[in-house]
């Protein structure tokens, strides 16, 4: 069975319905999304905090709020979301699908990839010990308490201080768990200091950075593990060692872009992000092949995700409709102090931004863009972290004819 | 006094320093707008928090709400069991209101999302 579109766009989370709006919007008509889970809204559906919207809508709302939005535009625009629908290999732009109708393809003039993320296991970070059960990941552990409604344990350690593992230790605690404590293996937390306050400072849980779990003990179920402090290298000292009782472990410890059907496309992937090279219209090394949301850089607000993913539907359906696309072949670089760029490259022919993260914590940052030796964009940014996703806007004007490369890069502090 | 405070109105989580006596504030720094300085002199007197969680529907599975506007956060566990022993009616709606009174402080919980959405 063939099914013919313009637009198929795999994945119905934020960036995926955000992406069929704004291509809707352009012009164009036949968009299919593509959704494996029951209903569309991705990771949002069971993002039960507020922390959304902000700079989208000037609202704080939850992450089912902020995806009831774009339901409703998807609704209000009749674009078809096929639920229950896997795609299981995509080739240029085309693509095989998976439902319980049985296997189709879809021949689309244009593809949009905007499949999320996945969570690292505890199998990539080796943690030493048996393999009992009562051990997640924080975003499994937060889809059974908010989706299922089922409590993953009743006594827990998180390994990671990132936002995910922050928000599980307060909705834990509030769903009448004992949090013991939250380890960071880096000397900072990557989370919202916000969030420190509210999910930690709130209930008098302890965060112990530089401290990392060196083993897991238990036989059927977690019986609890043991922690140690972390030297500069993150090797565990020896003799900081302390066991901490417990039945539940939630790993949060990043989120790592799903691009499996990305590499079977063979289209180049950023081994710093994660997710597919792109332009700035954010198409991949495959004409017509466009990628957008958490799958192209892991992002920390849903605001941003629905910027870019406006920026990849928009293209798309110009794309779609024929329209001549420059090339971009002005490469961009992460220089000192940045850890990348997204886009990778682009055309110089409209002004664009450029996304990055710093790779320090940074007062007072300077990040200025280069052509060569002439700096040709700049930004002060007052509280540089590699957990906030910073925007430099890039005019086309100041690019100087010829420029084959740009490279971004942080001042140096004056000493 | 001085004390250091992480905003948590939104997201930003300015750093505010609050020089205050007892608890009345005498000068706070470094908030970016006026919210942050509500936020602190409620953080001496009456500690607000925002309280987002589930309730079971009638037909036994899972919706998300939230509390309409902050709640002491001394409370927030005593309004844990008062709504995870509430049944949320099986028609409901995001937007619908569950309760228009939690714990007597007349302040409304709303539904947020439902499975079938």
């Amino acid at each position: 069975m063939i099914k013919e579109c313009d637009i198929l766009i795999v994945g119905g989370g934020p960036a995926g319905l955000a992406a069929a709006c704004a291509a809707y919007d352009e012009g164009c008509k036949n968009i299919i999304v593509a959704e494996r889970e029951a209903t569309s809204g991705g990771i949002l559906k069971q993002c039960i905090h507020p922390g959304f919207g902000l700079h989208a809508f000037g609202k704080e709302l939850t992450g089912p709020e902020y995806a009831n939005i774009y339901k409703e535009m998807i609704k209000e625009r009749g674009i078809t979301v096929l639920d229950g629908t896997f795609v299981i290999s995509v080739s240029g732009t085309r693509a095989v699908l998976q439902s319980k109708n049985g296997v189709c393809e879809v021949k689309a003039k244009a593809v949009i990839l905007a499949m999320g993320c996945r969570e690292r296991p505890r199998g990539a970070i080796n943690v030493p010990g048996t393999r009992p059960s009562g051990i997640y990941t924080a975003g499994a552990a937060q889809r059974l308490v908010n989706i299922d409604g089922y409590m993953p344990g009743k006594r827990a350690v998180i390994l990671g201080s990132g936002d995910i593992g922050l928000i599980m230790a307060r909705r834990m605690t509030l769903e009448g768990a004992k949090v013991e404590a939250v380890l960071e293996i880096l000397p900072y937390s990557g989370g919202l200091a916000r969030n420190i306050e509210q999910c930690l400072n709130d209930f008098g849980i302890p965060l112990y950075l530089s401290h990392t779990v060196t083993e897991i003990h238990g036989k059927e179920r977690l019986t609890g593990v043991t922690v140690a402090e972390v030297d500069g290298d993150r090797r565990p000292v020896p003799g900081t060692e302390r066991f901490i009782e417990c039945d539940t472990l939630l790993l949060s410890v990043g989120l790592i872009p799903e691009n499996e059907l990305t590499l079977g496309a063979g289209i180049e992937l950023d081994r710093i992000t994660g997710g597919a090279t792109v332009d700035e219209n954010r198409m991949t090394s495959e004409n017509g092949v466009f990628s957008c949301g958490n799958v192209l850089h892991v992002h920390d607000l849903v605001d941003h995700v629905s910027e870019e993913a406006k920026i990849a539907g928009t293209a798309a359906a110009a794309y779609a409709s024929g329209a001549p696309f420059p090339e971009s072949k002005i490469r961009v670089k992460a220089g000192y102090g940045i850890r990348y760029t997204v886009p990778q490259r682009i055309s110089g022919a409209t002004d664009t931004s450029i996304y990055m993260r710093v790779t320090e914590n940074r007062k007072n940052a300077k990040i200025t863009a280069y052509a060569g030796e002439l700096p040709i964009a700049e930004l002060k940014v007052p509280r540089a972290a590699p957990g906030e996703m910073i925007r430099l806007k890039l005019k086309c004007g100041r690019i100087p004819e010829g420029t084959e490369e740009i490279t971004v890069r942080m001042e140096e502090p004056a000493v | 006094m001085k004390r250091t405070y992480i905003c948590t109105v939104c997201p930003v989580g300015c750093e505010i320093e609050a020089e205050y006596e007892n608890d009345t504030v005498l000068s706070v720094k470094g908030n970016t707008c006026k919210r942050g300085e509500q936020y602190v002199k409620a953080e001496l007197t009456n500690p607000v928090r925002t309280l987002t969680t589930t309730v079971r529907r009638e037909d036994g599975k899972i919706i998300s709400v939230r509390t309409d506007e902050p709640i002491p956060r001394r409370l927030m566990l005593d309004a844990m069991a008062a709504l995870n022993s509430m049944r949320a009616p099986k028609g409901a709606k995001p937007g619908d209101i569950l309760t228009q009174d939690l714990l007597g402080l007349n302040i409304s919980v709303s539904v947020t999302g439902v499975p079938e959405i």
